[in-house]
């Protein structure tokens, strides 16, 4: 999957394999999944809903164990919750009982840290929410809220962000302000970013990578590249090639949904895909 | 391996509008929306409703030569209470010391016990039964009993006080610690916190509210209980007073005192009620 290149990934998924049991019987959700995150890149997963595009992140955050496979950050294996990796989540997950200058300390209260404030001052202002420390979530939007979960991600200076579906509950204007913000603070500070999204759009204008994944069971159905260079205008959305790709990575994902299961030969070739150095 | 599934599918739907929407349903609008006076020409309306209710009361009772063993005139007891009250005070201070101590212990305990069983989902299944059975006895009943092992002193009535306290703190601090917000969780978990951390930081915070309600539901049923208990034996306590005076039909003293007891129950919702809005706005 590497094209060409020698570097080691800054983040390796390798035949990653979850199974939920439930109380109505095993539930595969990812199925042997492979997917190579290099140092500096933006890296987008899409698919349809249900098929693991979380259950990934979260494994890749230690925040779930896997059933089977493994994901190295650095070449060292993921078994925990990791200090070089933010996550941002759905919906912001801001903790409503906290002032936005706590939600942003919060990280350093349970790590015994001392919050470094210049830094935290600086996101602050990068994120346009200068003067805001005193206010309650209830009282800023659903954009102002997103902005402030993502200060408190970058706030510890990980190495990798990755981000659930941020901006799903955002109206669209919001969300391509977000996505514009989430491409100057990647200018700025080159941080890997791993980007759950059901929207194409934002996955194409923010990746250097879209991950199609399939339906349950999740594993890397398509990928491709994103050639415009940074930083992108909104206009760029609108070119034929823009059109195009937007309309394969659909076809990819709907038609996905209609296929029938993988077969015998298909598993096996997947194997083969599995077994490398 | 065994990590449930949902907190997606959970936290899209119900997170940020369903978590906070089942408790101030229930319970939470007593503080969040409690009444508040906003301007001059409300506290004249207030004032005036209350004058003409009295007023007509006082002018009723009067008007149709009810008898003062039924009922007195307001004026009445307005002046009992300024003439009695050097008499009542040292009872009302008995009934608070029983009413805090008893609440304190049934309050420590009820808190304790629904912070460590909620963590246990498989003991609090046995458990709730008789938790329900606690809440739902009035322990008054036990007083009798508890006079006859433990005398007329303060000690039967501070276990009344304490036993009809702390289950209802317990029965209420439970459903707030029963709020998982798995999403919360995980954000401490993301950082490497401890279990212990989370509690603090995250369940804690989270369950405030509703033991803020507990709270409040536990010092009045305490009140109630104290005053019953007092009623019942022992000659100390405004529940003692009620009863002599009753006895004696000293009707305007009588009703002193339960206006003393209105104001003890009134005091105790506007200090859970302050606390709420000081602690636990962000419900709202």
């Amino acid at each position: 999957m590497n094209t060409g290149e020698t570097t080691a990934p800054k983040l390796g998924v390798q035949a990653a394999t979850k199974i939920y049991r439930t109380a109505s019987g095993d539930l595969l959700a990812l199925d042997r999944c492979n997917l190579d995150v290099r140092a500096n890149e933006i890296v987008s997963i899409v698919g349809p809903s249900g098929c693991g595009k979380t259950t990934l992140l979260w494994s890749m955050s230690g925040l779930h164990s896997l059933t089977g496979g493994e994901i190295r950050l650095d070449g060292k294996k993921i078994t925990g919750p990791h200090p070089d990796i933010g996550i941002v989540f759905q919906e912001a997950n801001l903790l409503p009982w906290r002032n936005l200058d706590a939600n942003i300390r919060f990280p350093f209260e349970i790590k015994g840290e001392k919050p470094d404030r210049a830094w935290i001052a600086h996101l602050l202002n990068r994120v346009g929410l200068d003067g805001f420390g005193g206010k309650f979530p209830r009282e800023l939007s659903g954009g102002m809220q997103q902005r402030a979960a993502i200060v408190r991600a970058l706030a510890l200076k990980p190495s990798v962000l990755l981000m659930d579906e941020p901006f799903g509950a955002l109206d669209s204007f919001t969300r391509e302000e977000m996505n514009r913000l989430v491409e100057e603070i990647w200018l700025d500070t080159k941080t890997t970013i791993v980007f759950i999204t059901h929207s194409i759009e934002e996955a194409i204008f923010l990746s250097d990578r879209v991950v199609v994944l399939s339906a349950r069971p999740g594993r890397v159905a398509k990928e491709y590249r994103v050639p415009f260079p940074r930083p992108r205008s909104l206009e760029i959305m609108a070119t034929r090639e823009v059109f195009d790709l937007t309309n394969r990575i659909k076809m990819d994902i709907v038609g996905e949904r209609a296929a029938p299961k993988p077969t015998e030969q298909q598993r096996g070739s997947a194997e083969i895909v599995r077994i490398r150095p | 391996m065994s990590d449930a599934i949902p907190e997606f599918s959970k936290s899209r739907s119900g997170a940020k509008s369903g978590d906070g929407q089942d408790v101030s349903l229930t319970n939470l609008s007593a503080f969040a929306s409690g009444p508040g006076i906003q301007s001059g020409k409300e506290v004249a309306a207030i004032v005036a409703v209350a004058v003409i209710i009295i007023g007509g009361i006082e002018l009723a009772l009067r008007l149709f030569h009810v008898p003062l063993y039924i009922m007195p005139p307001p004026s009445s007891i307005a002046y009992a209470l300024f003439d009695e009250f050097p008499l009542i005070a040292p009872h009302l201070g008995y009934t608070l010391v029983e009413l805090v101590s008893g609440f304190a212990i049934g309050a420590a305990v009820g808190l304790v016990l629904a912070a460590v069983i909620t963590q246990f989902p498989f003991a609090e299944k046995i458990v709730a039964p008789y938790i329900l059975l606690l809440v739902t006895t009035p322990m008054l009943a036990l007083v009798p009993l508890l006079i006859l092992r433990f005398g007329f002193g303060y000690t039967p009535r501070i276990i009344a006080v304490a036993l009809a306290a702390g289950p209802m703190v317990m029965i209420n601090a439970a459903t707030g610690f029963r709020r998982v917000d798995s999403a919360k969780i995980a954000l401490a978990r993301s950082y490497g916190a401890s279990t212990l951390q989370i509690f603090w930081k995250i369940r804690a915070p989270m369950a405030l509210p509703m033991i803020l309600v507990g709270l409040m539901i536990g010092a009045i049923f305490g009140l109630l209980t104290a005053v019953g208990a007092e009623m019942v034996g022992g000659g100390f306590g405004l529940g003692n007073r009620l009863t002599t005076y009753s006895s004696m039909i000293q009707m305007p003293q009588f009703f002193a005192v339960v206006l003393i007891l209105s104001m003890l129950g009134i005091l105790i919702y506007v200090l859970f009620f302050l606390i709420g809005k000081k602690w636990a706005s962000w419900e709202a």
